[in-house]
C-alpha cells in the first residue's frame, strides 16, 4: 500500500501492557515499550530519545541506554528536538552498534536520506536498527510554545502537566487540575514554517510509526512498515508488549487518519507550488526538485 | 570481468583522506575490484604513470594552479575520463586548502588552490572531509549500474547520481553558511539536526531547533548541506530505501 499514509504491512490501535508506561505516556506508550523492548532484547545498544532540557517543556535529544532514562523522555513535547544531530555521535561518542531513533516524519526523511546518503555520517547507515515515526501535523519553536501557554493559555511554563493536540484543539492541561483549550485557529500562525512544505503526516519512512489519531483515547494508531519494523514488531506481540485491536473494530479509525494525512499534504503542496512564483518572476527553493 | 568497468583515483592537493576513506570499506573494497571495477591508475595503488582512458575518475583534492603538472593532470583526467567525480570537499569546494595562502616548504610560491570545478566540468559531487566510505561505496555501486546495469538498474542510478550532479552544477563555493541562505532564510528549515551530525569539525550547534554555525571553525566541506533533507530529498528514491541498502549490502557480499 502507498499513497498519502505510506506503504505499510500492518495497521493496528495498540497500547503497550506496562501499567508503568501507561501512566507516563502520551496515549499508548508505543515508543516507550517498543524502545524498551528492543533494549532488552539485545536489537539496539540505545536510542535517541527527546528528554528534558535546560527549560520546562524545551527538549533535548538525547541517548537513552537503560530503561529508567527511556522512561524519563516519555510523553510529546510540541516543540522541535534536533534527533539526528546525534545520530552520529552516537556511533562514536556512545560507541553504540545498534541505534533506536525516534522522530517526526521529516526526521524520518533525514534518517532514510542519511542511510542512502550518508555525505557526513561516516558509519551510521547500517548502524540503524529501529526508527520510529511520530504522526505529525506540524511542530512549534520552543519560544512558540511559551507563546502559547504562558501569553494564551495563561499558565507557567512549569505549572504544566501534560500538551496535547487533538479533536480540533491544543489543550494544555496543569498540575493543579486546571484545563486551557486553545482553538487551532490560534496556534496556526506559531507553527514552524519549515513545516509548511511537508508532506508526510503518518512518517511513511520510518520501520514503526504511531500517533494517537484514529484511534481512542490511551490507545495508539500503529504502522508497522518495513521487514525490519514487521520482524521487531511480531517480536514483541509475541513477548506480550502490547494489547492490540484491529484498526477497523476502532473509532475514529483510518478513515480520520486519511482524512488528516490527505489535508495536510494537500495544503503544502499547494505551498510548495506558491513558493515558486513568491515573488515577481522569482520563487523561493523547492528541496524536491534538486539542491540547488 | 569484461563487465567491469574502469577507475582511476586521481590525486590532486588533498590529504589523502578520501582514499583512505574509500579503503576503509574494507572487504567491501575487494568485492568492489573484484566484481565491478578495475583500477587503472592511482598513485598508490597502480604502478601506471600516466593518466588512461577510464569510465570513472574519483578525484581527490583540489588544483594548486601554480603547480603545472597539476593544472595539466586534471585537464587530461577531463578528456581520458567519461565521468569525473569529485570526491570530498577539496575537490568540490577546496575545503580547508581555500585557506591556503602558500609559503609551506618546498614550494613556499604554490599558494592558490581552487575546486577542480573552477578549470573542467565535474559530472558527479561527493563533499564532505572525509566522504564517507559507505557514500562513496554507493556512488561506486551506482556508477557500475549506470554503466553496466539492465535497464532497471540504470533507471534507478540516474535517479541515485542526479542530486549529486545537480550540486555539481550548483557550483564550486561552501559554506556552513550554505544553511542560512539556501535552508533558514529560505523557510525550509525544521530542526532535524542532520546538518550537526554531518559537521567533521563539530562547528554546528542547534539553538532552540535551528542550526547555529561557528563559522571560524567550519572548513567549508559542504556535507551540511547536503546532508540536510531540505537542500534535496528525491521522491523517486529515498523512499525506496529498503530495496537500494539491500541490494548495495548484496552486491557487496
Amino acid at each position: 500500500m502507498a499513497g498519502e499514509l505510506g506503504k505499510y504491512k500492518l495497521c493496528v490501535s495498540a497500547r503497550s501492557s506496562d501499567k508503568a508506561i501507561l501512566s507516563k505516556s502520551q496515549d499508548g506508550g508505543i515508543v516507550t515499550q517498543l524502545f524498551k523492548f528492543a533494549l532488552e532484547e539485545g536489537i539496539i545498544d540505545g536510542a535517541i530519545v527527546a528528554g528534558k532540557g535546560d527549560e520546562p517543556w524545551r527538549p533535548r535529544p538525547f541517548i537513552a541506554t537503560t530503561v529508567e532514562e527511556l522512561m524519563s523522555a516519555s510523553g510529546t513535547k510540541y516543540n522541535i528536538s534536533p534527533q539526528v544531530s546525534w545520530i552520529k555521535e552516537a556511533t562514536r561518542s556512545y560507541g553504540l552498534d545498534k541505534i533506536g531513533i525516534v522522530g517526526t516524519p521529516c526526521q524520518m526523511q533525514a534518517v532514510r536520506k542519511g542511510q542512502l546518503y550518508p555525505v557526513g555520517l561516516r558509519d551510521v547507515p547500517d548502524c540503524i536498527k529501529l526508527a520510529v515515526g511520530i504522526f505529525c501535523m506540524e511542530n512549534f519553536p520552543y519560544q512558540s510554545i511559551v507563546q502559547l501557554v504562558e501569553d494564551h493559555a495563561g499558565m507557567r511554563m512549569d505549572a504544566v502537566k501534560k500538551m496535547e493536540i487533538g479533536k480540533g484543539k491544543f489543550w494544555v492541561y496543569g498540575q493543579r487540575g486546571q484545563v486551557v483549550q486553545l482553538p487551532l485557529k490560534v496556534t496556526h500562525k506559531y507553527e514552524q514554517p519549515g513545516c509548511h512544505v511537508c508532506l508526510d503526516y503518518v512518517a511513511n519512512l520510518a520501520d514503526v510509526s504511531t500517533g494517537s489519531v484514529g484511534s481512542p483515547d490511551g490507545w495508539s494508531t500503529v504502522f508497522v512498515r518495513t521487514k525490519n519494523g514487521d520482524d521487531i514488531w511480531s517480536k514483541a506481540i509475541a513477548a506480550g508488549c502490547f494489547e492490540t485491536k484491529p484498526i477497523e473494530q476502532v473509532k475514529p479509525g483510518l478513515e480520520l487518519v486519511t482524512k488528516l494525512a490527505t489535508e495536510k499534504i494537500s495544503k503544502n503542496q499547494k505551498t510548495v507550488e506558491e513558493r515558486a512564483k513568491f515573488g515577481v518572476s522569482k520563487g523561493l527553493r523547492n528541496p524536491y526538485l534538486g539542491p540547488k | 570481468m569484461a563487465d567491469k568497468i574502469t577507475v582511476g583515483h586521481v590525486h590532486m592537493s588533498g590529504c589523502t583522506g578520501c582514499l583512505v576513506s574509500l579503503a576503509d570499506n574494507y572487504g567491501g573494497l575487494l568485492t568492489i575490484l573484484d566484481k565491478y571495477a578495475d583500477l587503472v591508475y592511482g598513485l598508490t595503488l597502480a604502478d601506471v604513470r600516466h593518466i588512461p582512458k577510464m569510465d570513472v575518475a574519483l578525484v581527490e583534492g583540489s588544483v594548486c594552479i601554480q603547480d603545472k603538472l597539476s593544472v595539466q593532470e586534471i585537464k587530461e583526467t577531463r578528456e581520458k575520463a567519461a565521468v569525473v567525480v569529485a570526491v570530498g570537499g577539496c575537490a568540490c569546494y577546496g575545503n580547508i586548502t581555500r585557506f591556503a595562502r602558500g609559503g609551506q616548504q618546498n614550494q613556499p610560491q604554490h599558494e592558490s588552490y581552487l575546486p577542480v570545478g573552477d578549470l573542467i566540468k565535474v559530472d558527479v559531487y561527493i563533499p564532505g572531509c572525509a566522504p564517507t566510505p559507505q557514500m562513496i561505496r554507493n556512488v561506486c555501486v551506482m556508477a557500475y549500474l549506470l554503466l553496466k546495469g539492465n535497464k532497471d538498474q540504470q533507471e534507478l542510478a540516474k535517479k541515485y547520481l542526479t542530486p549529486l550532479m545537480q550540486l555539481a552544477e550548483r557550483g564550486t563555493e561552501a559554506c556552513g553558511c550554505d544553511l542560512m541562505y539556501d535552508i533558514v532564510n529560505q523557510g525550509l528549515c525544521m530542526g532535524c539536526g542532520s546538518c550537526a551530525a554531518a559537521c567533521p569539525v563539530r562547528a554546528i550547534t542547534h539553538e532552540y531547533g535551528k542550526p547555529n554555525v561557528n563559522r571560524e571553525m567550519c572548513i567549508k566541506c559542504g556535507a551540511c548541506y547536503a546532508q540536510c533533507p531540505r537542500s534535496f530529498f528525491n521522491f523517486d528514491v529515498i523512499p525506496e530505501f529498503e530495496g537500494i541498502m539491500e541490494a548495495i549490502a548484496g552486491a557487496l557480499k
